[in-house]
């Protein structure tokens, strides 16, 4: 009878840091694109807050108001208003990835499937502008 | 330019370790090897036990898949020179159980292979007499996803497979979709009920690295978000017309 030891697999299995997302850049842009949904939700809730207070009366604004101007809320706001920006660019970027590329029976460019969207968010952007400014 | 460069290569011996370490090794550079001969070069001049897996050195069998200074790369594709003046770290592809140095354990991918039926599935019993043409634009509609050669790339490269191991992954889904759009098959709903699951295409967040770094040009990221239309679809028709299928 052979002696033999059958072959018995210790396989070495790699757990995955924690901070994976910090070893490439483009994981680190995935995760900052997942995290801007955060300010997102914020943006959703100062509105809301924004929509009761006027409803509330001219009091309650006017404390809405004063607490925006507050240095804190404003740097708060300026971050929030960047990561909404990249939200918005990767989202519109994705656009691709999420429609059916086959227009014409060819494959489209990413850049061109996404650009109507830029257009209408930037057309939108514009009336919303306009409307501030008092064009209207 | 220097004649040789540094290649760090992560080792693993299973009967004697219990994690990887990296050796170094110096190399020749020269302007037409491949990581892959540089491999082979440790292997025949410099220390013989160092396992790793390759066969076609023309990026068509798709089993000498490494990470490559921590991205994932076909490593008979991959020119040293692109490296110099190095260090080049050499590790196996992330993501999978290290059997032995560069090599890794393959079976849950091709368990994950198995169970999305990538071949052609008929329902009836239709014998063709000749071959079953397809025209051009039948060809067209999946001809990318049938370029992928198993290489699982993609594997390593995506986070959700690390994270999730039961994740059916982007190669796997990518096949499935290659036969969904083939208009001989006719497992289309089969496959929908393996991968419109959780651990199917709504585990996939889209990093979209998958597509980055597979070597075929297959865009297993955008079969995903494809199947994620048609699930969604399907999902509506069964909700409004629950008794017929169609
Ligand atoms: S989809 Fe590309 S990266 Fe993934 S296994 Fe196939 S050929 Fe390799
Ligand atoms: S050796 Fe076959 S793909 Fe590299």
């Amino acid at each position: 009878m052979p002696q033999y030891t059958t072959f018995q697999p210790k396989p070495y299995r790699p757990r995955m840091s924690a901070y994976w997302y910090l070893d490439q850049w483009h994981y680190l842009r995935y995760a900052l694109r997942e995290s801007s949904s955060f300010f997102v939700a914020y943006f959703c809730v100062i509105t809301l807050i924004q929509i009761a207070t006027l409803k509330a009366g001219p009091t309650h604004y006017a404390h809405f108001q004063a607490l925006m101007r507050c240095p804190v809320i404003i740097i708060l706001n300026a971050l929030a208003l960047a990561f909404i920006l990249l939200h918005a660019v990767t989202w519109f970027l994705l656009v691709p990835r999420v429609a059916l590329r086959q227009v014409l029976n060819r494959p489209t460019p990413d850049l061109i499937a996404s650009t109507p969207n830029f257009m209408v968010w930037f057309g939108a952007t514009l009336i919303v502008a306009l409307f501030i400014l008092g064009v209207f | 330019m220097a004649d040789t460069i540094i290649l760090e290569v992560e080792r693993f011996h299973p009967e004697r370790d219990t994690e990887p370490s990296y050796q170094s090794f110096e190399v020749p550079l020269r302007a037409d090897w491949m990581v892959l001969d540089a491999l082979n070069f440790i292997k025949d001049q410099l220390d013989g036990s160092l396992a790793f897996r390759w066969s076609c050195r023309m990026g068509i069998c798709g089993s000498c898949g490494m990470t490559i200074n921590g991205v994932p790369k076909l490593t008979c594709e991959t020119l040293l020179m692109d490296f110099a003046p190095g260090p080049v770290r050499v590790g196996p592809l992330d993501h999978f159980p290290v059997v032995k140095d560069l090599v890794v354990e393959m079976d849950d991918f091709m368990a994950k292979l198995q169970k999305v039926r990538p071949w052609i599935v008929r329902k009836d019993d239709f014998k063709p007499q000749r071959e079953f043409i397809q025209t051009p634009a039948q060809l067209e509609a999946f001809h990318q996803f049938s370029l992928c050669i198993n290489c699982t790339l993609c594997y390593a490269a995506c986070p959700v497979s690390g994270l999730d191991s039961n994740f059916i992954g982007p190669a796997a889904i990518a096949l499935a979709h290659r036969y969904n759009l083939d208009s001989r098959d006719q497992g289309q709903e089969d496959r929908l009920d393996i991968i419109s699951q959780h651990e199917g295409i709504w585990d996939c967040t889209v990093v979209g690295e998958c597509s980055t770094v597979c070597p075929k040009g297959v865009d297993p990221s955008l079969a995903i978000q494809q199947y994620k239309l048609t699930a969604t679809k399907e999902w509506f028709k069964s909700f409004l017309l629950p008794r017929g299928k169609n």
